[in-house]
């Protein structure tokens, strides 16, 4: 953030993502929205509320609601990128990113190459992560598919000033960019009170960046180092808190962007930790975590005092029942013990 | 809505023929050499050609400017030579050089170039179907008067982006032409083995869309309906769908040997070819002199490719990400 008074007021996520793109739509006429639900007068504003009055800025030329054609808003996304857009494109759940991974994958991410760099696919794909008591279907951590995938940048901010700042990027950079979100961060004045995080932040009023490909040290420490992303970053924090009070400092890094990734930022903790554990709610085979492990132990062996951990969730689809949910998904706890036998 | 059915009226002049027939020829005398010089083993890789569809290709390009653009599939070379990417620029492609219209990083199934309108060519069947509707939504939304026109075969519409594209695009009113090349073969697949609705047009249907059938063999009857489709896209009128009867001369890809197809069937369409439809209506002295120029093309192009530089190993890095 600059350094002369900045205008700042707490905002949600969801208020920042909205803010994010009304004002590059402001900026560049050439960025619009598309997907299922996004504009309809009286309707949801898309599937968490994130485009709620936009349509009554920007008209239904701008805001475009589209059949339920994952395909068809994935490769009108692409078609439209390379011929001097800047779409921002909406899945309403991160699982349905499944109904389209042709348009993604071999279409968005090979365009730019195939045509021996003539072309440039300026696009952005939001989608929502996260079990969430929705049982199998709509609940998926899919980020690691498309980690996986050369083309294709992968984000997946977790604050509201981040999340405002690299969505701005995300619009303005020239490569397909995949903005993972998680459902339960969107909303949440006032879940503090309630017991839980507060995930609002100060979002300056004046527009502003975040860079993609450079990660976030949380808080400070010299003992572990935890990468985690959305709620999983927040249990490694509370975790963190949790083991201060025993002696214990963990530093804790939001990755903020998982391709390309900031090794810089990570292998630097590590050097000085000697210890790496990564957190997700994706599950643990192939997941973005094992990547991470592995460009970890190839550049820090020599610093590490113990084994890399990965905390991730049990390799089963999502149940339904919130007592099995919880069973599966990485807690504060597993987390704290996770470090404690670390450093054992 | 407007009706289902076009009247496919358009005029084309008469001396539009001996152009469209030189780039039928252009085409079919590219494919020939491309077969051999693959035989021989200097072109790598694999190869879909395009003998016999010729008219398809060059009737619907004839009436597109080279500000619009086209989509394309794994059998590309002809769709590319229409919409004119040079035939220096398609031959180095295949023969994996730097000076290839996709720099060696395309090849047979991927031949495109922006700078005339035509994305590099998307193998995955159906692919071009949800793609060609952003080309459309850009137009729109940039209120140009450009058009896109989207190249299939028959065997896309069973694959889900033919039916989410075309929905969208009716929906969306975007100026695209739809060109189903129905050569009756998904590979070694007849269509009424896969389709119980036998014309591709009729699917048009269900969805709000304007549909004709054409003769594909036909350059002028395929024109006169691209023409037509094209106006209609330009004054904003929408998507239109055009089915080609047509018939690919050689196999699916090289090593078919077509046995799935009777040498009664592959006679009845040689005898309507697409090349002896046009040449008709030319002299013999027009039509060796057309000979004569496309040979003395395809040469310079040969030659091209096979001087040009390969690429450094090392770019096969560069270009993933802007």
């Amino acid at each position: 953030m600059p350094e002369t008074a900045v205008q700042t007021r707490r905002l949600t996520i969801a208020e920042a993502l909205r803010e994010a793109i009304a004002e590059e739509m402001r900026r560049d006429e050439t960025v619009f929205l598309l997907g299922e639900d996004v504009g309809v007068e009286g309707g949801f504003g898309g599937a968490f509320g994130v485009y709620l009055g936009l349509v009554e800025e920007f008209g239904h030329e701008r805001i475009i609601d589209t059949p339920i054609s994952e395909k068809a808003i994935a490769g009108a996304a692409v078609g439209a990128a390379v011929l001097g857009m800047r779409p921002v494109a909406d899945m309403q759940y991160a699982d349905f990113l499944f109904e389209c991974m042709d348009e993604l994958v071999n279409q968005a991410a090979k365009l730019r190459y195939m045509s021996g760099g003539k072309l440039s696919v300026p696009m952005v794909m939001r989608a929502p992560v996260g079990t969430t008591l929705r049982g199998a279907q709509h609940g998926q951590c899919p980020e690691s598919y498309f980690v996986h995938v050369p083309g294709l940048k992968v984000v997946a901010p977790s604050d509201a000033y981040h999340a405002k700042g690299i969505l701005k990027s995300a619009i303005r950079d020239d490569n397909p960019v995949l903005v993972f979100e998680h459902k339960l961060l969107y909303g949440s004045k006032g879940r503090e009170a309630a017991g839980g995080w507060d995930l609002t932040a100060e979002v300056p009023t004046d527009d502003y960046t975040v860079p993609i490909g450079k990660a976030i040290i949380k808080r400070p420490g010299s003992d572990a180092t935890l990468l985690a992303t959305h709620v999983s970053l927040y249990r490694a924090l509370a975790a963190a808190d949790q083991l201060a009070s025993e002696g214990i400092e963990c530093e804790v890094i939001d990755p903020l962007t998982l391709n390309p990734l900031d090794e810089q930022t990570i292998f630097s903790s590590v050097q000085k930790t000697g210890r790496f554990v990564v957190v997700h709610e994706d599950t643990l085979t192939g997941g973005w975590g094992a990547e991470v492990a592995a460009r970890v132990a190839d550049d820090c062996l020599g610093y590490l005092e113990a084994p890399i951990k990965r905390i991730a969730t049990y390799d089963v689809p999502a149940p339904a029942a919130p007592v099995l949910e919880q069973a599966i998904v990485p807690q504060v706890e597993t987390i704290v013990t996770t470090i404690r036998e670390l450093l054992g | 809505m407007a009706e289902h059915v076009l009247t496919g009226d358009a005029p084309a002049g008469a001396d539009a023929v001996e152009g469209l027939y030189r780039g039928m020829l252009l085409i079919r005398r590219f494919e020939e050499r491309v077969y051999r010089l693959f035989l021989e083993g200097e072109i790598p890789g694999t190869l879909h050609q395009y003998q016999g569809q010729e008219a398809v290709a060059v009737g619907v390009c004839d009436v597109l400017r080279r500000d619009d653009w086209i989509t394309s599939t794994h059998r590309p070379h002809g769709h590319a030579l229409a919409k004119g990417v040079s035939a220096r620029g398609a031959m180095a492609e295949l023969y994996g050089k730097r000076t290839g219209c996709c720099a060696g990083k395309g090849g047979s199934m991927h031949l495109g170039d922006p700078a005339v309108g035509m994305l590099p060519a998307l193998a995955i069947v159906g692919a071009g179907n949800t793609v060609v509707t952003g080309l459309g939504l850009s137009m729109k939304l940039r209120k140009t008067d450009q058009v896109a026109a989207c190249f299939f075969g028959e065997g896309a519409t069973n694959e889900g982006a033919f039916h989410e594209g075309i929905n969208f695009a009716a929906v969306e009113r975007l100026p695209i032409v739809l060109v189903c090349e129905n050569n009756l073969y998904g590979a070694s697949t007849p269509y009424h083995r896969v389709s119980l609705v036998p014309d591709v047009a009729e699917r048009a249907k269900a969805y709000g869309v304007p549909a004709q059938i054409v003769d594909g063999m036909d350059v002028l009857a395929v024109r006169a309906a691209a023409a037509e489709a094209v106006a209609r896209a330009r004054a904003g009128a929408g998507p239109t769908l055009i089915e080609c009867k047509t018939y690919r001369f050689t196999g699916h890809s090289r090593s078919d040997a077509r046995d799935y197809r009777s040498d009664e069937e592959e006679a009845e369409w040689a005898a309507r070819d697409p090349l002896l439809v046009a040449g008709a209506r030319l002299e013999q002295a027009e039509l060796e002199q057309l000979e004569a120029d496309v040979r003395a093309e395809l040469d310079d192009a040969v030659e091209f490719a096979r001087s040009s530089p390969l690429p450094e190993p090392g770019e096969a890095l560069d270009g993933v990400y802007a």
